[in-house]
């Protein structure tokens, strides 16, 4: 299983999307190494198809894909959580059920 | 440079989203914020309880993002925004960003307490935690309250938690 984590340094929320990472793929019991990818300008954004930050992806697939036509660029990410607040990270659980998916 | 506890806070006018325009006058809340950060967007109906709840200062949000590289902070968006939620405050367009500089402001959201004589009384985060809706904006009432009572503000300043004020390049 590959685990990336795409970060920009102008969003503050990457270390808590970090620990939240290493913590439930510790609580799945994944032996996973999480590949860090800092963005860094808009060029690289859009090479990357990079939505915001955090953005997580397992095998390539982000756990909350973006929707059609969402702009890539330099941008805090806007995620729902499930019981329907804004978070500037994605539900634990969605991270948790995207991992399962994974490890059948 | 940052606009210091103690210091007054520099005059200015905005248009709101209406176009109709407003100024700093007797305490007042001033909340640098936006329409697509994550952390302004879980904080703001704290925010906008709390300004249904001291109707006797002046709440003011500016927006101060670049609108050119973050369109959905546009005068349009902004419009759009405050008239599809029920808005308690103005919402501010700071097109020219000469406010926020002149605040010192850092993030979305950045909240700077005045006093009736305009000088900055507390500045810093709504409340501990973006992600808990029950702290209400704690430190954002605490330092009314104390501001309101004539006291002293125990906690004047925290770190503004948010997403970077997107400055022109």
């Amino acid at each position: 299983m590959t685990v990336e984590l795409l970060w920009w340094d102008g969003c503050p929320s990457h270390p808590e999307a970090l620990a939240e990472l290493q913590r439930i793929l510790v609580e799945e019991g994944v032996d996973a190494e999480i590949a860090r990818v800092e963005i860094e300008d808009d060029d690289q954004a859009r090479r990357e198809r990079f939505p915001g930050s955090p953005t997580i992806r397992i095998d390539g697939e982000d756990i909350v894909p973006p929707g059609e036509g969402d702009p890539f660029g330099l941008t805090c990410r806007v995620y729902r959580t499930r019981d329907g607040r804004i978070s500037p990270l994605p539900d634990p659980e969605d991270l948790r059920e995207a991992i399962r998916s994974r490890v059948g | 440079m940052s606009l210091g506890i103690g210091d007054r806070a520099p005059d200015f006018t905005l248009p709101d989203t209406a176009g109709e325009e407003h100024s700093l006058e007797g305490p007042a809340v001033v909340i640098f914020t936006c329409n697509h950060c994550p952390y302004a967007l879980a904080w703001h109906d704290r925010i906008a309880d709390a300004a249904r709840d001291y109707p006797n200062v002046r709440f003011l949000a500016i927006n101060p993002n670049d609108a050119e590289r973050y369109p959905r902070d546009s005068l349009e968006a902004m419009r759009e925004r405050a008239e599809r939620e029920d808005w308690p405050m103005p919402y501010l367009h700071d097109e020219s960003q000469e406010v926020a500089r002149a605040f010192g402001a850092k993030t979305t959201p950045d909240v700077f307490v005045l006093d009736a004589e305009g000088r900055l009384r507390y500045r810093g985060a709504p409340d501990p935690d973006h992600q808990n809706p029950s702290l209400n904006a704690s430190w954002l009432r605490e330092a009314l309250d104390s501001v309101l009572a004539g006291e002293d503000v125990a906690r004047p300043e925290t770190d503004p938690i948010g997403c970077s004020v997107k400055w022109r390049q």
